[in-house]
């Protein structure tokens, strides 16, 4: 009974044809490390912020008047309203935490080499994309930091020359933020973004089905096919699409099947994960009022600044560069290129060698350097800009800068270890 | 508008020293307990008695906090809630909001949320700190919040409060020296009984900034020793299935 609806389904449309392409016969290396966590569980990530998206809009009033009051209302009046916000709000900083690593992931291995270029750019995309979605969610629940974060962050568009003030004007559809763009933000929070962010995850994995994963060693797991046997080859116990195979034109070597491999050990790594992200949103939502900030208790007041505006933590690198540049628009454009920066990956990078297991101890440092430079610019961007800090940020701006120049400099020559030829 | 940023910037640079000059006053631990629902409930008759007749809590309704404190809700309508005319109403009171800002310089804030907005050992501190200045309008001024245009509404409980110094020895010298805020014993309560009804009082207010704690932190325990348990069996089928591959 089963095997003949499946049969009519199949013949209809390929659906476990599919499912074997892309879940059961794809193969993958089998020395995922801790690392390779990240990947699923931002797609977990985006799922939780989907579903409790969902709810959350069933009782929110995206109007100036109405906004405050009624995540007041989900707080205390809507059964687990409490629960789905903060897992709401914990998700949105979950969501960077998991997207950052799976990015540090890509730059340790070198997955942004080629073939894999074009799925580092749907990457840099989802990113910039995630960046908009968290900023214009931010918005919604019309707190004071809302309100004045979301007037810092419009206000730097406005240093754009010549189209920079009828920008932000456009942006905000309002000559300050009001119930226009807090009713265009929810507009583009739960339609327009999301919309774009699943077309974009979706793209992302077929193209990383395409060329296939790329591993710690950054060796390659699909070779062509020489006719010769492959000693102690852990893919010879298992079936692979022919989509991979080519017909026997290539061999895969030391790949193991997506499921049910991966999808068991994917759920230790969610369970490991759920027990923080569950300890946060139990114990500890406003994340030491990095999560969800103080001032943000109170309604947004058009009339009374904070005393102290910092973005939400995970634009603060980012921040951080543009209050070290003393020129407004350079630090803008500054701001822009440390992302333009990481999205030119593949080309700036010209070592064949992808892992850094592999690389010399320069590019070593250099890395380190980078995510040194990344954390501390991340402090700094929640630190008031005293003069020291100001220095400190022009400093460590420079050395986040220095990681892309210094690997176009010495990546094409660069002295590097032996590759194996097994995936140890 | 690269002025407008700029002017921006500053502005939070300005308010951050600000900011950083603001938190040099010590705070006092507020010692609440939001399991104590007898000091939450003397908590809920302080407010309805002393910070209803400006402040309001107009997020939370009465019927929530008499079920979280243990209330009757005719008993409770019968005691606090002489604001409402509905069990479900929300905690507002009925005075002329503009006259109010005109009155203190400022609207009286909303206090649904304070707690979460300053949090509980600087509402526990300011409420501690009011001493008598004759410069100020209502002859009253604050250590944690300077100028403040609140009056000490708590001034019948605590008596008349006045920054207490001593003459001491500083380098030699005599010295006025500050020994905190001492009061002249003309309030109902003594200091001690006074700190407890001001952090019963700050308890209540921890307990409406977020009235699902309580529920959040048994939920919580529940939920990650579920996730331990699970982890162990997640841990041990990946195991299994790995040997395969091993």
């Amino acid at each position: 009974m089963f095997k003949n609806f499946m049969s009519w389904i199949e013949y209809r449309m390929p659906f476990m044809e599919k499912m074997n392409l892309h879940v059961m016969q794809y193969p993958a290396p089998k020395n995922f490390n801790f690392w390779y966590f990240f990947g699923s569980l931002a797609m977990l990530v985006l799922v939780n912020q989907i579903l409790t998206g969902i709810w959350l809009t069933m009782n929110f009033v995206p109007t100036a008047e109405g906004a405050f009051a009624s995540v007041e209302y989900i707080m205390r009046d809507v059964d687990y309203g409490w629960l789905l916000r903060y897992m709401h709000s914990t998700g949105a900083s979950a969501f960077f935490v998991v997207v950052y690593l799976h990015m540090l992931r890509g730059m340790m291995y070198g997955s942004y080499q080629k073939p894999r270029e074009l799925l580092w750019i749907f990457g840099m995309l989802i990113f910039l994309v995630l960046m908009a979605e968290a900023f214009m969610g931010y918005l919604l629940p019309w707190g004071q930091m809302s309100f004045w974060g979301a007037q810092v962050i419009i206000s730097i568009f406005g240093v754009i020359p010549v189209i920079g003030d009828d920008l932000t004007l456009w942006i905000r559809g309002d000559y300050v933020i009001s119930g226009a763009t807090l009713n265009r933000f929810f507009a583009l929070h739960v339609i327009a973004l999301p919309l774009v962010l699943v077309v974009l995850v979706f793209l992302h994995i077929i193209a990383l089905h395409e060329v296939g994963s790329n591993n710690p060693d950054g060796i390659d797991v699909k070779r062509p096919n020489d006719g010769q046997k492959i000693e102690d080859n852990v893919s010879d116990k298992f079936t692979f699409h022919e989509y991979f195979t080519k017909g026997g034109k290539k061999i895969i070597v030391d790949a193991i099947p997506f499921h049910p491999y991966y999808t068991v050990k994917d759920i230790v790594g969610v369970v490991g994960f759920l027990f923080i992200f569950c300890f946060v949103i139990f114990f500890a939502p406003e994340g030491g009022g990095f999560f969800l900030e103080p001032p943000n208790f109170e309604p947004a007041n058009p009339m009374k600044t904070p005393e102290h505006i910092a973005p939400v933590w995970y634009f603060t690198p980012f921040y951080a560069i543009l209050r070290a540049v003393p020129d407004q628009l350079f630090g803008a454009i500054f701001m822009f290129l440390a992302i333009i920066f990481l999205a030119l990956l593949p080309w700036l990078d010209r070592c064949p060698v992808r892992s850094v297991r592999y690389r010399s101890n320069l590019h070593k440092a250099n890395l380190v350097m980078f995510c040194i430079s990344f954390v501390v610019l991340g402090v700094l961007g929640v630190l008031p800009a005293t003069p020291t800090y100001t220095l400190l940020a022009q400093i460590f701006s420079f050395t986040y800068f220095a990681y892309f120049g210094l690997l176009w400099f010495y990546s094409k020559n660069e002295k590097t270890k032996p590759l194996p030829v097994r995936l140890s | 508008m690269i002025k407008k940023l700029f002017t921006v910037l500053a502005l939070v640079a300005s308010s951050a020293a600000m900011a950083a000059g603001g938190h040099a006053v010590h705070l006092d631990k507020a010692p609440i307990d939001l399991t104590d629902k007898e000091s939450l409930q003397r908590g809920a008759r302080m407010f309805q008695n002393y910070c209803l007749g400006c402040h309001q809590m107009q997020y939370q309704r009465y019927s929530r906090t008499f079920r979280d404190l243990g209330i009757p809700d005719d008993v409770g309508m019968a005691t606090l809630g002489f604001t409402a005319n509905k069990v479900g109403d929300h905690i507002k009171n009925a005075a002329p909001k503009a006259d109010l800002a005109n009155w203190f310089g400022a609207a009286p804030p909303d206090l649904t949320n304070v707690a979460r907005v300053r949090g509980p050992d600087w509402i526990y501190t300011y409420l501690r700190t009011f001493y008598v200045d004759p410069s100020r309008p209502f002859g009253v001024n604050n250590e944690v919040f300077p100028l403040v245009g609140m009056p000490h509404v708590l001034q019948e409980l605590q008596g008349i409060p006045y920054k207490a110094t001593e003459t001491r020895l500083v380098d030699g010298v005599p010295t006025e020296v500050d020994v905190g805020i001492k009061t002249d014993g003309s309030g109902e309560l003594s200091t001690e009984e006074y700190d407890r009804a001001v952090a019963d009082l700050v308890n209540y207010l921890e307990y409406v900034g977020e009235p699902s704690k309580l529920e959040s932190h048994s939920l919580g325990v529940k939920v990650l020793i579920f996730l331990g348990i699970f982890f162990i069996f997640a841990f041990l089928l990946k195991k299994e299935y790995w040997r395969d591959v091993h």
